[in-house]
């Protein structure tokens, strides 16, 4: 795949736009997606999103799947100028061990969570496989699917993370274009974009039943990166025909040391909704997920489209839900209701909260 | 006075069974159940927490009406289905399973080789097994053979509400099967229910077209009339459809002349 391909998006015909617009498969071509994410499928913005909610209701009917983050560590040996964690401005970084960990999950689960998602800096020296299978093995007591967001392992680690029982993984390439990704990462293991490119497939090659997509938006022309995203997404279910691929849309949001300057192609809510839609038009049966990264207007009506799976409550540094305390967190959450106030948001928009869609029993031993 | 659906030694005034995934709220999915007059609704084992007695969704099926069918939504291979289906036992003695084996998660087509390996341990081990299976006739006969209550072939994909696309390998099912024949997922509308009990299936499984209808209490309603104005029309035998009609007898009138 090379993203050099999708750089100059060719101006969309309206009649291409409409052709796009009138394909009711839900599957994905590049020039469908392209036409949907061009500049003049704007004005078709109402239809695109009463289309991807028609679609989205009945592949996935009337519900939206709830998850929690848990931080783990804020130690990061990477120096993205995009993220708190970086290694130059995080001067106390926090670890939890595996039985803190535990003491946060335990609190995610009295508030109904059954599906939690691991997070953590590239801290290689603590956060390895064995403590990430140590503690989902005391997790899969209390939750049914395990998610990481952590940071590159190979096959091997990957396999062994499976067996432990952790089913989904979430890594964003941050940007798919080579230019702006050397630029942003321009030190520590992560400045090897190839690696971090081809990471997704060997987790799918080892068994992990969700494979999460995403780039960070403000970064880099949104637009392209759609289209490599859809090219990526698009490999993984070709060759890990087993596993469910998922979209998030991480939009930069403002965080300690953390310089909003960089965020030099952000878009607006009309722009990510458009993303959004056109994504779901062409892939009926991926995961669309929405974290607190957005706010409580845009998240409320945007569940209404063609989101499937959303965050809750969540706390964006390790230590976060026991403590009032004031370890450093990856970013500012622009959502901070609580799990129980989205649920019954959920509700009032006819919608049925989900906090369990998986078995422990599929993964694992 | 109508035959009765009889699986595993079980008598079903109903020949509508109901799915639970999809709805607004467990409250609309109660009642959408009941006005279906359903009595087998199935569960997936993946969205309950079947050993919890105060699990939301479990709590809103009454079981003393309805037999919970769990089901193996999301296993990819015999090993998993089959791993769920006793953990799920045990926890609660339910012996009846829908057996379903998906790997492919867009399409939730069902695996032919890995389901009918899943039955054969499942069945060996006590269990009612109604496979979920492609419209695939001899795989039905193997899955038959293997001692599975019911088959349970696809109209089309799984939530599609395309209807009966795969009609012709149903027929060749219908006419074959020693075991019920439930026609599951891809039923879109009352009509395409109507039709399928029309052909002769046994029973129908529908789930999308009531949870995703805009009223789905009203749509489980119509699909409760649908399949049983198509069994009382197999019962009652259609008369055969003519393509014009038939006055005169060209080739053999001239034998009364």
């Amino acid at each position: 795949m090379k993203i050099e391909e999708f750089q100059n998006i060719p101006a969309q015909k309206d009649t291409d736009i409409l052709a796009a617009l009138s394909d009711d498969g839900g599957r994905y071509n590049r020039q469908k997606l392209a036409a949907l994410i061009s500049p003049g499928a704007e004005k078709y913005l109402e239809q695109m999103a009463q289309k991807a909610q028609k679609i989205t209701r009945q592949r996935f009917g009337n519900v939206v799947q709830l998850y929690a983050p848990l931080y783990v560590s804020n130690f990061c040996v990477n120096s993205c100028p995009y993220c708190a964690f970086n290694a130059k401005g995080n001067s106390s970084p926090k670890r939890l061990t595996v039985e803190q960990a535990c003491r946060e999950a335990d609190i995610l689960a009295d508030e109904g969570f059954r599906h939690i998602l691991l997070v953590s800096g590239e801290d290689r020296n603590f956060i390895t496989v064995d403590y990430l299978a140590a503690l989902a093995a005391k997790l899969r007591k209390k939750f049914s699917s395990i998610s990481i967001e952590v940071y590159p392992f190979d096959q091997a680690d990957y396999e062994r993370l499976f067996a432990a029982g952790i089913d989904g993984i979430a890594l964003y390439q941050e940007t798919y274009d080579r230019s702006d990704y050397a630029r942003f990462h321009k030190t520590g293991p992560k400045a090897d974009y190839q690696r971090r490119l081809e990471t997704l497939g060997w987790a799918g090659e080892a068994g992990f039943r969700s494979l999460g997509l995403g780039f960070l938006i403000g970064l880099s022309d949104w637009r392209t990166q759609t289209l490599a995203m859809a090219e990526h997404a698009y490999f993984l279910m070709k060759n890990y025909w087993q596993a469910r691929i998922s979209f998030s849309f991480p939009r930069l949001r403002p965080a300690e040391n953390v310089d909003d300057k960089l965020f030099e192609h952000m878009i607006s809510d009309s722009e990510l909704v458009q993303m959004m839609v056109a994504l779901r038009l062409c892939f009926a049966d991926a995961e669309i997920v929405l974290s607190t990264r957005e706010d409580a207007n845009f998240r409320d009506n945007a569940a209404k489209i063609c989101v499937t799976r959303m965050s809750a409550g969540s706390r964006t540094s390790p230590g976060g839900y026991s403590e009032k305390n004031s370890a450093l967190k990856q970013f500012e959450i622009a959502d901070d209701r609580s799990p129980a106030e989205i649920a019954s948001m959920l509700k009032s928009a006819g919608l049925e909260p989900v906090w369990k869609d998986w078995d422990k029993a599929f993964t694992g031993v | 006075m109508s035959d009765k659906l009889i699986i595993a030694g079980r008598e079903f005034a109903s020949r509508l069974f109901i799915g639970t995934g999809k709805f607004a709220s467990n409250k609309i999915m109660a009642e959408a159940i009941e006005a279906s007059g359903a009595e087998m609704v199935t569960v997936a084992l993946r969205r309950v927490d079947i050993d919890n007695p105060d699990d939301d969704m479990l709590s809103a099926i009454d079981r003393k009406k309805y037999l919970l069918l769990p089901n193996t939504s999301g296993a990819r291979n015999a090993d998993e289905a089959v791993r769920l289906a006793r953990l799920a036992r045990a926890a609660t003695g339910i012996e009846w399973l829908k057996l379903e084996v998906t790997p492919d998660p867009y399409y939730l087509l069902p695996d032919p080789v890995e389901t009918l390996k899943a039955a054969e341990i499942l069945v060996k081990e006590g269990f009612v097994v109604l496979p979920y299976i492609n419209a695939d006739a001899v795989l039905a006969k193997r899955l038959q053979d293997a001692g599975c209550a019911t088959v349970m072939p696809l109209a089309s994909p799984i939530g599609s509400n395309q209807g009966l696309k795969t009609k012709a390998s149903l027929e060749i099912i219908i006419s074959q099967a020693r075991v019920p024949v439930v026609i599951d997922a891809g039923l879109g509308a009352p009509s395409h229910a109507s039709e399928a009990m029309e052909m002769g299936a046994d029973a129908v499984l529908v789930n999308t077209a009531i949870a995703a209808a805009k009223e789905p209490v009203k749509m489980a309603a119509a699909f409760r009339k649908a399949v049983e104005a198509g069994r009382e029309a197999f019962e009652a035998g259609k008369a055969d459809v003519k393509q014009q009609a038939d006055a005169s007898s060209p080739l053999t009138g001239f034998l009364r002349d």
